[in-house]
């Protein structure tokens, strides 16, 4: 990673950025870092850009509300146009918003229009029947009047009464007659009926139901009483005839005015589709031109102009290795800009620490994402993830060891890899769906890993496959059967076959469901010692590498070595004991069952703790010996060499403690009587100069970044690394018991999901057990994808997790890296598209 | 020892050809490290994992403990014939 600067002529600068930006290698730094954002050179540019995007983003909403679908980009993202058609670009915009909004309020007064006409079509209609309810029919028609004769006859005289007819919202009525009962004291007559189909409202597009009215009374306080009630209901109040001849009159008035109205709010319809198809094709298009340009004039704002106005200068930082893919790229922007002057790329020298980039491909990025969660690495320092791609789901998978499950989550995990580009391009929205569709290539890997820990558990589902033969027999006769529930097989004897399954736990395990799990727990207790200690002595050889590379040859001696001599002569000897208890202790085979005290003392029955064993060991003590027949020792000189272990790595501490201060005390006495004594400072400012020259690997790096720190510093900053260390490595070691205990758990989840449900349904008998079956098989899949896979897996992951960043990182890794961000069209149109959504 | 000789050879001859041969013929390309790491890897964690299932099985200090229904069962279906008597 070097520092370079970068000249670049004012007319091809744009040019030169859009080419850097489609390669996506260079992180350019901010030159300005005090200047308002108003005050940047490219304001302006940029301001023009987000008006173009605000008048795309209004276009996207109106063709999503028409449902019109925007068609994909075909083929390659479409460069970044130039400045000139920067103008072209939002003369369109314009146009096509101006016509849009058009269009859309042309259709909002229609359609009021046309709403109005319906109602007062319904209104006719409705009185029509109200009229033809009253009619006598030995009258004629023409003659009806709205009340008839009794209302005539009844007061002796022609009673004036008035009416209004209107529309309201059906929800309304209730509420609209009680108030105008209690306000005209019940005085006023409605009659209502509902219009049938929904009425679309013009502003809100929605469907509403709406009843016509009538209210019929008499005099003019009333009337006004009555209109003000409507208002405040906001009923629409229509001008009604009374007679029916002018009603059927205005009723074919309003059909024809209806159906004008209908044609030209459907090509009001149709010329709005027309725009919208016709912008829907670009739109993506556009966005993606619009957006480029911004970036540009975003990044441009970050250089510096030079004093003759006419060169831009940019600081970036840039992988060494790509220096020349860079320079051809600044050559062709140069050319499509047809400037003359070519843009210089220099070289600088910095103390800073440069960003830390790491390449990676789609497979590796996941695991590399998972080292990054943590903490980036510091610049040139070990990288991790290389080996985290395997580690990982091996952890997991002894962690989640079942055939069956593992089986579903490498389906899922294949599937999700067999058809990345299709499920890429389909930009699902779900976050949930895009954390596991970013890791599918973990899923696959602890899928895979899980099986085959599973094949190794001989766990499917809860249940053991029987490939090889099981090595265990039974040779009990029927009548201890007869009178003995539990009966337990002698592996002295010939119960055991005296060689065991080849692969795998023995399937006799699986039944035995009284005992297995002390078997069990001591085999897994074992296991998860063993790979603990493995992992953490490759966690300790890590930082030999980091020594080795930035030259820290003092480190190797005092940290690195008293390290691993500490952890390999307590834990590893703790791994050895285990293979030793493993190979010295059991049957005989052809001297099964005998008394001979050679063989006894070689058989279970002397079989030593381990666990006590080890805490002897480290306090020195020594038990009595409860079983005469046994040997104190597992191997001839144990307790001397035991003895001397913890000795020696007890010294370790002290060296660990003191080495590193020292040696960097009698550096700093060695420079600064070295240097002159009126030249001390400067002595040391000639150090720090020598340090500033190197660029890659700092050469002595502790040699120059400690001859300021105090002494005292220095001895704190060793003693908690030691104490650190020292701790960790007795807590990180029963830490790595939790792959026992997940699996454990998991083991018997499995158990319980089939003993309570599969089984209970595979042991119904008869047809209706067949139905039962059917049921509660969807039962035991349910639990056993939502618990098991899901909820088991996740929490295994998370224990992996911590696994790798605590117990295995800490040995090595730092962490205090910042990561490199390249100026990339990709990350910013895959950012904004998201944000988006 | 209780340990059986075929299936040890055959499972470190497996892992050893995975984890050593296999990365000499690693397909040239950017990506030759990286599968040179996944294969190492993979064939060591693996064969590491059979072997300590393989070695807690071979000299068992404790048998299964069954039901008697299940004793019938394997003595019936695992070539055991039951015998009379007492045991």
């Amino acid at each position: 990673m070097t520092l370079c600067q970068l000249f670049l002529q004012s007319e091809a600068a744009y040019a030169c950025v859009s080419e850097l930006g489609e390669l996506g290698l260079v992180q350019f730094r901010d030159l300005n870092p005090d200047v308002n954002a108003f005050q940047r050179k490219f304001v302006n540019e940029v301001r023009r850009c987000d008006e173009m995007e605000r008048k795309l983003r209004y276009l996207e909403k109106e063709i999503k509300r028409d449902g019109i679908p925007m068609l994909e980009i075909p083929g390659e993202c479409p460069e970044a146009p130039q400045p000139r058609e920067m103008i072209d670009l939002e003369a369109t915009f314009e146009k096509l918003e101006n016509e849009l909004r058009e269009v859309n309020q042309n259709a909002e007064a229609l359609k009021r229009n046309y709403l109005e006409l319906t109602e007062l079509k319904h209104i006719l209609r409705k009185t029509q029947v109200f009229f033809d309810e009253m009619a006598d029919p030995s009258r004629e028609e023409e003659q009806v009047t709205l009340l008839g004769e009794e209302g005539l006859m009844a007061g002796g005289q022609a009673l004036k009464l008035g009416f209004v007819a209107g529309v309201i919202l059906r929800e309304r009525i209730p509420a609209f007659e009680r108030m105008l009962w209690r306000a005209c004291r019940g005085n006023v007559f409605l009659r209502q009926a509902e219009i049938d189909s929904p009425l679309e409202d013009p502003s809100s597009s929605d469907q509403v139901y709406k009843s016509v009215f009538i209210i019929f009374f008499q005099g003019d306080q009333l009337k006004t009483r009555v209109k003000k009630i409507c208002e405040g209901f906001r009923a629409t109040l229509y001008p009604c005839p009374e007679a029916p001849a002018d009603r059927r009159e205005m009723a074919m008035g309003v059909m024809t005015r209806i159906e004008d109205l209908n044609t030209v709010l459907g090509q009001t319809q149709d010329h709005r589709h027309r725009v919208l198809v016709a912008a829907a094709k670009n739109i993506k298009n556009w966005f993606v031109k619009v957006r480029k340009i911004k970036a540009i004039y975003h990044t441009l704002n970050l250089f510096n102009l030079d004093v003759t106005q006419k060169c831009l200068i940019a600081e970036c930082w840039v992988p060494a290795l790509d220096m020349e893919t860079i320079q051809l790229a600044l050559r062709r922007g140069t050319e499509r800009s047809g400037s003359s002057v070519p843009p210089i790329l220099n070289r600088m020298e910095t103390a800073e620490e440069p960003p830390t980039y790491n390449r990676n491909n789609k497979f590796t990025s996941a695991f590399q994402h998972l080292i990054y969660a943590y903490g980036v690495a510091t610049y040139r320092e070990v990288n991790p993830a290389p080996y985290t791609i395997i580690t990982f789901p091996f952890l997991f998978a002894v962690m989640f060891g079942d055939l069956g499950h593992g089986a579903l989550i490498a389906i899922f995990g294949f599937w999700m890899c067999y058809k990345e580009k299709p499920l890429q391009a389909k930009k699902i929205d779900s976050e949930i769906w895009n954390i596991f569709f970013g890791g599918r290539y973990i899923i696959l890997l602890m899928g895979l890993f899980s099986m085959y820990t599973g094949l190794i558990y001989n766990d499917i589902f809860s249940k053991s496959l029987n490939i090889f033969g099981s090595s265990w027999r039974s040779n009990y006769r029927n009548d201890t059967l007869a009178d003995n529930k539990l009966l337990q097989l002698n592996p002295d004897s010939e119960d055991y076959l005296q060689y065991p399954y080849p692969f795998g736990i023995d399937p006799v395990w699986q039944l035995a469901e009284s005992n297995k799990i002390i078997f069990m727990n001591a085999y897994k207790m074992k296991i998860s010692i063993i790979i603990g200690v493995f992992h953490m002595l490759f966690g300790v050889c890590m930082s030999l590498w980091n020594h080795i590379y930035f030259k820290r040859r003092i480190s190797i001696y005092v940290e690195f070595i008293p390290q691993i001599v500490f952890l390999t002569l307590l834990f590893f000897y703790m791994v050895l004991l285990m293979f030793i208890k493993w190979t010295s202790y059991g049957p005989t085979p052809g001297k099964l069952g005998s008394d001979d005290p050679d063989v006894i003392r070689t058989s279970a029955y002397c079989a030593p703790s381990i666990l006590i064993t080890f805490i002897n060991m480290m306090l020195f003590k020594t038990d009595p010996n409860t079983r005469p027949q046994c040997d104190d020792v597992m191997y001839a000189g144990q307790m001397g060499l035991q003895k001397m272990f913890v000795v020696v790595a007890l010294l370790c501490v002290p060296i660990m403690l003191f080495g590193k201060p020292y040696f960097i005390m009698r550096e700093q006495k060695q420079q600064a009587r070295s240097q002159p004594l009126g030249a001390g400072p400067e002595g040391a400012e000639g150090a720090q100069a020598e340090n500033g020259a190197a660029a890659g690997a700092p050469a002595e790096a502790p040699h120059g970044a400690h001859s300021h720190e105090e002494i005292s510093e220095v001895f704190i900053h060793q003693a908690i690394h030691t104490i650190e260390y020292v701790l960790g490595s007795v807590s990180h070691t029963a830490s790595y018991l939790r792959l026992w205990a997940l699996s454990l758990a998991h083991a018997q989840l499995a158990e319980v999901a089939w003993n309570m449900l599969l089984r209970k349904g595979l042991m119904s008998m008869g047809f209706q057990g067949g139905i039962f079956l059917y049921v509660v098989f969807a039962g035991w899949a349910a639990i056993s994808v939502s618990i098991l896979v899901l909820m088991e897996g996740l929490s295994a992951f998370l224990h992996t997790l911590r696994l790798h960043w605590v117990e295995f990182q800490s040995k090595f890794y730092a962490g205090e890296g910042y990561l490199f961000q390249p100026f990339s069209f990709e990350v910013i149109l895959d950012s904004a598209g998201q944000a988006e959504e | 020892m209780g340990a059986s000789f075929v299936p040890i050879v055959v499972f470190t001859v497996l892992w050893g050809v995975v984890g050593i041969v296999c990365p000499i013929f690693a397909p040239k390309g950017p990506n030759r490290g990286i599968i040179q790491v996944v294969l190492m890897l993979t064939a060591a964690t693996c064969w590491l994992f059979w072997l300590c299932a393989y070695m807690a099985q071979m000299n068992p200090l404790i048998g299964p403990r069954l039901d008697n229904e299940t004793l019938i069962w394997i003595a019936h279906t695992w070539g055991n014939p039951i015998a009379n008597g007492t045991k």
